[in-house]
């Protein structure tokens, strides 16, 4: 137990230190390596609490693609440090304001200032009695049914924005060539290559 | 005495920490050692498809060329560029050779081999073969040269591209077992190789295998190292250990998505015929033989095929392999359902 306590505290300082080095680092590449150790810290967070499935999707989804492909814009910006510093104490007030409506969420959610804890006790009473199997199981048991038309919408969601990033960045340009696989298979040695019969000495 | 054994390394924390690492020992020395012979019998498979004899000269039939290598590499010396991001340029070239090796922790080498035998063990494996990209695209980045740049950039590229279809492929292989336990996967495939999940599920063993080719930048898939265009790719800048550490991660992490494919389709520990002379083999010599035998699948491509273009390449991860597996696995789910061949959970 204390072996636990330990690696909680461990864990949960890493994740709030590297949070807090997201927001201070000059170098958004590293803001961007910070927020992956936060991921990662998250995830070992949700290890301790026995919840394996979240912890690992954590990884998968947002270390393994989401922060890969931050990296990947973040890296090929032509970053100039003075412009970011300028921008800092104008963005100040609604970054701290945000903070601030998303911790006030939390403490509403876990019913600390009163209001809300009937959910959480629900829950907690539901969690209880899937507790004899693993959670990924427990999960698999209500999001395809319970929770099916919740899960559908959240899909469509993500479907609308795909499409809605496609429409912004599709543009045709003329004379690009591409290749059509298809017509190459297509092609037979009739139609691809002529026979030229050369006589000696002709050429061609 | 015994009982006080049992009871110093079950209870006692010194003890379970020794046993503990005495199991990676156990699982990381025989890995770097099959790590340096992979390479040895890389340059032997290319050689012979090559009509070339390989390296002969170091020990006999240059069996002690490997060590040669390494011992070249660790004596050398390590160049930081002047204009290189040191602290990351350092790190970039471990993370890639220790995400190779933490994902060994939950493969299972015969029945009850395994050091942690969790029950996203499928998950977690998949987690870590996602963060090996990193090690790459940080050394691009933080090499601070063009080539080295661009070969990261379009190794993060590929890797994410590839590691959807694999996705697809995992979940496939799950639905056929009910579990995400890498033992449990392998128990679902006891009973001969007629039970192996390499014949009903065809399709996607061929596209697993591609795009573990894809994930480790392997040829055809080595654009991000391509040497005509780009040098070395993203390892331009390295030299000595530095690079000799990206060189060991990418052979691990070949032998790992060997053990893989042998754990998802080719029975893990299980013998192919499930009779007498073949059972008394012990489960792990016939692990290992799977696992070579893909490896030598990985050589042979190497000494075959020509590298793909770089649209190819996307054009095969995301129009081909996508829509080809998830397909796979609707039919799949389809066909447990409707066959009530769903497994009980």
């Amino acid at each position: 137990m204390l072996l636990q306590a330990l690696a909680f505290y461990v864990f949960a300082a890493v994740t709030v230190a590297s949070g807090a080095m997201v927001v201070v680092s000059r170098n958004p590449v590293y803001s961007v390596l910070f927020l992956i150790l936060a991921f990662f810290n998250a995830a070992a967070l949700f290890v301790l609490i026995g919840a394996e499935f979240i912890a690992m999707i954590l990884v998968i989804v947002y270390v393994g693609a989401v922060a890969v492909l931050f990296l990947f814009v973040v890296m090929m910006l032509d970053i100039n440090l003075v412009e970011l510093r300028e921008g800092f104490l104008k963005y100040l007030p609604v970054g701290a304001m945000i903070g601030v409506v998303l911790f006030a969420e939390i403490l509403l959610g876990l019913g600390v200032l009163g209001a809300g804890s009937a959910t959480m006790t629900a829950l907690n009473k539901q969690g209880a009695q899937v507790l004899a199997i693993d959670n990924t199981r427990a999960i698999g048991r209500v999001l395809y049914t319970q929770y099916f038309y919740l899960f559908q919408v959240a899909g469509i969601v993500l479907l609308v924005a795909m499409i809605g990033a496609i429409v912004l960045t599709l543009r045709t340009r003329p004379g690009v060539r591409r290749q059509k696989v298809g017509d190459q298979i297509n092609r037979t040695k009739e139609e691809a290559m002529t026979v030229v019969k050369v006589p000696t000495r002709g050429g061609v | 005495m015994s009982a006080d054994l049992i009871q110093f390394f079950t209870v006692n924390w010194l003890g379970q920490l020794i046993v503990i690492v005495a199991q990676c020992l156990a699982v990381t020395v025989p890995l770097l050692v099959s790590v340096a012979y992979m390479t040895y019998v890389d340059r032997k498979v290319w050689a012979s498809i090559q009509l070339r004899r390989g390296p002969n000269v170091v020990g006999p039939f240059g069996l002690l060329q490997p060590f040669a290598d390494g011992l070249k590499l660790v004596l050398k010396e390590t160049i930081v560029p002047s204009s290189a991001n040191a602290v990351l340029f350092i790190i970039a070239p471990m993370i890639a050779f220790m995400t190779a090796l933490v994902a060994w922790a939950v493969v299972p080498f015969d029945d009850g081999w395994v050091i942690a035998d969790i029950n996203v063990g499928i998950l977690y494996l998949f987690a870590i073969s996602s963060l090996g990209v990193y090690g790459i695209i940080i050394a691009g980045w933080a090499s601070n040269s063009k080539y080295a740049f661009l070969g990261a950039l379009r190794s993060a590229a590929q890797m994410v591209s590839y590691e959807v279809s694999i996705g697809f492929v995992l979940i496939t292989v799950l639905l056929c077992v009910g579990s995400l336990n890498l033992s449990d996967v392998v128990m679902a495939q006891s009973g001969g190789f007629w039970h192996w999940f390499f014949l009903p599920l065809l399709p996607m063993f061929v596209i697993f295998f591609v795009s573990a080719l894809a994930e480790t930048n392997r040829t055809p898939f080595d654009l991000p190292m391509s040497e005509a265009e780009l040098v070395a790719g993203f390892h331009t800048e390295y030299s000595a250990m530095t690079f000799g550490l990206f060189f060991l991660g990418e052979y691990a992490n070949m032998i790992l998505l060997s053990a893989l494919g042998a754990v998802l389709f080719l029975g893990g520990w299980m013998s192919p015929i499930p009779y007498a002379p073949f059972t008394y083999v012990p489960g792990v010599v016939w692990f290992a033989l799977k696992i070579a035998f893909l490896l030598f699948v990985f050589s042979w491509t190497k000494g075959t095929l020509p590298r793909y273009r770089y649209d190819q390449l996307m054009r095969l991860g995301w129009k081909v392999f996508l829509p080809v597996s998830l397909g796979w696995v609707v039919l799949t789910a389809a066909v447990l359902q409707f066959g009530g061949w769903v497994p009980k959970s």
